[in-house]
């Protein structure tokens, strides 16, 4: 039997906007109702063009921003963080990693301490034994010791983002958030971190929430997907399900809008050019 | 005769550390009705080759080529008035970031206008015209009322409809169009890249595509650079590119696609043995 690290039961977020004195009150439903599951060790992708609302569900699973409605299970137990709070407990237990690695760093902290501060707030752990740990991770995410001393800057976008990724293991979590986490690297760079995923996972069981807009991506990753539109989950199943019969009509433009990269797709186009020529 | 004709260009820049070599002897042609893609990580130079070729680059930039012509004029010897008078108008380039590229203190109307009045000196009522007929190409619905939109008031891919609107006004010869896509959605990408090969046909206009992705390549290139630390590793047509790639590197690229994955493991560049092939070994 396998173990639900995360799971979502029909969640909602909406966000009040305006109201001012020339305004009249908006609502804006930003996540409708939203459900789904994932078991330990395993990555649930969640797919959609931007402002469809998956990083609003990301935060809702990160703890950051209470749901309107519905209930969020962390470990199987219940979790509200407009009303109980958040203990330190459940912030060790989920990370996030964010899309932009040059943002996500404050520039005038080294590394060392980047690596060092969540345990500094979330535990009582001596600064020599918090170093140990930061020199430890630093392995883990293919960079030295050497790189204990240095600012955000002198590091490319792909070792920032396995500095991010690092700064999220630190605590230990069982669940990891990635937000976009390759949308900003380049081909070679994005092979590298995707594999590092890969092993951590393997490593520390660790389970994922992966969201991307890229499905070659998703593909590759994922083991369940989602794909969300306008605030609503349209497809959600297995990734073979869902890549081999996709069911609902914006799943279909999604994947015929995909770029293909096949000698059999670049035969048809230029036969297409030739004959409208 | 070829309508770009670029021959050993190399782009160094003044930095503390001494002269850093950003492009390093590449050579490249675009003739008429053809689409060029230039693939690389960035670092490559590729952006750096085409910023010189449009006389965009700062001044800290030293440029030199054994030849470096469009359509039969000779660009190193041109005095910047004169290149102004191509830049834009014959030759016209389309950024990366769309939202940052145009101007947040004026209309759309008027930043399309102003290209209008520069380089055709249309009147008022012409340029107007002009411009409403240039947004309906680029299919953003009710044209003479955005006219009068302000950048922030459109989405992302608007946005990047507007540059394609502002770079084709003077029917220029060459479009070079730089990463058109990275910043928009899988779905507006698709109508970004089908508007440009389409305005590419219509119009049979020379396009220059630089991208990192393999994607864009097969779906819209007729021919292939493959850049790689300021040097060009291959130069092929796009089916020979992906069917029987010669350069490791390009080899190298192409499986690190999550899509052509063996097994659990993506190979990276650096697992790939890699040894350069000769610059210009295609050409």
């Amino acid at each position: 039997m396998s173990i639900k690290v995360v799971e979502g039961k029909n969640i909602v977020r909406d966000y009040h906007v305006g109201g001012g004195l020339f305004r009249a009150q908006r609502t804006v439903h930003a996540v409708k109702g939203v459900s789904f599951s994932v078991d330990k060790g395993k990555t649930l992708a969640i797919v959609g063009e931007s402002g469809c609302g998956k990083s609003t569900l990301a935060r809702i699973i990160t703890l950051v921003d209470p749901a309107t409605s519905g209930e969020l299970l962390i470990d199987g137990n219940k979790v509200d963080i407009a009303r109980g709070g958040l203990t330190k407990e459940m912030r060790r237990k989920v990370q996030i990693v964010f899309q932009n690695p040059y943002g996500s760093l404050n520039p005038r902290q080294k590394i060392g301490d980047v690596l060092g501060e969540p345990l500094l707030i979330n535990t009582g752990k001596p600064a020599e034994e918090r170093r140990d740990l930061a020199m430890k991770m630093l392995k883990k995410v293919g960079l030295g010791p050497e790189h204990y001393n240095r600012y955000p800057h002198m590091f490319s976008g792909g070792q920032r983002q396995r500095i991010a990724i690092a700064r999220a293991l630190m605590l230990n979590p069982s669940l990891l958030v990635l937000d976009e986490p390759v949308s900003a690297l380049d081909l070679s760079v994005q092979a590298q971190v995707l594999n590092l995923l890969a092993d951590l996972q393997d490593e520390f069981q660790l389970t994922y929430v992966f969201i991307s807009h890229d499905l070659s991506v998703v593909r590759y990753i994922a083991d369940d997907v989602m794909v969300m539109y306008f605030g609503e989950a349209v497809e959600y199943g297995s990734r073979e399900e869902v890549f081999s019969d996709p069911k609902h009509s914006y799943t279909k433009t999604l994947f015929a809008a995909t770029p293909r990269a096949d000698v059999a797709s670049i035969k048809a186009r230029l036969a297409k050019k030739k004959a409208a020529a | 005769m070829a309508l770009l004709d670029i021959k050993n260009l190399v782009v160094e820049f003044q930095t503390a550390a001494g002269m850093f070599r950003a492009v390093d002897g590449v050579s490249l042609h675009v003739d008429e009705r053809e689409v060029l893609a230039i693939v690389g990580e960035s670092g490559s130079g590729k952006s750096v080759s085409m910023l010189a070729v449009m006389g965009l680059l700062p001044w800290t930039a030293k440029v030199t080529a054994d030849r470096m012509s469009f359509n039969g004029r000779d660009l190193l010897k041109l005095s910047p008035a004169e290149r102004r008078k191509i830049v834009g108008k014959d030759m016209s380039m389309i950024f990366q970031e769309p939202m940052a590229s145009l101007n947040p203190c004026f209309t759309v109307g008027f930043q399309i206008e102003e290209v209008l009045r520069f380089h055709m000196g249309m009147d008022g009522a012409q340029r107007r015209e002009r411009a409403i007929e240039l947004l309906r190409q680029v299919g953003i619905p009710e044209p003479a009322e955005r006219l009068n939109s302000f950048p922030h008031q459109m989405s992302g891919g608007q946005c990047q409809r507007v540059m394609i609107a502002i770079a084709i006004a003077c029917n220029p010869k060459l479009l070079i169009a730089d990463e058109p896509t990275t910043a928009l959605d899988v779905t507006i990408q698709k109508q970004i890249l089908d508007l440009l090969v389409s305005l590419q046909a219509k119009y049979g206009m020379g396009l220059i595509m630089i991208t990192h992705n393999m994607g864009v390549v097969a779906e819209t290139a007729d021919r292939v650079i493959v850049q790689y630390k300021g040097r060009k590793m291959e130069e092929a047509d796009v089916l020979s590119l992906f069917e029987s790639p010669k350069s490791n590197y390009t080899r190298a690229l192409l499986s690190a696609l999550p899509e052509n994955a063996v097994g659990d493991r993506l190979p990276t560049v650096s697992d790939m043995l890699f040894e350069p092939a000769p610059s210009g070994a295609a050409a």
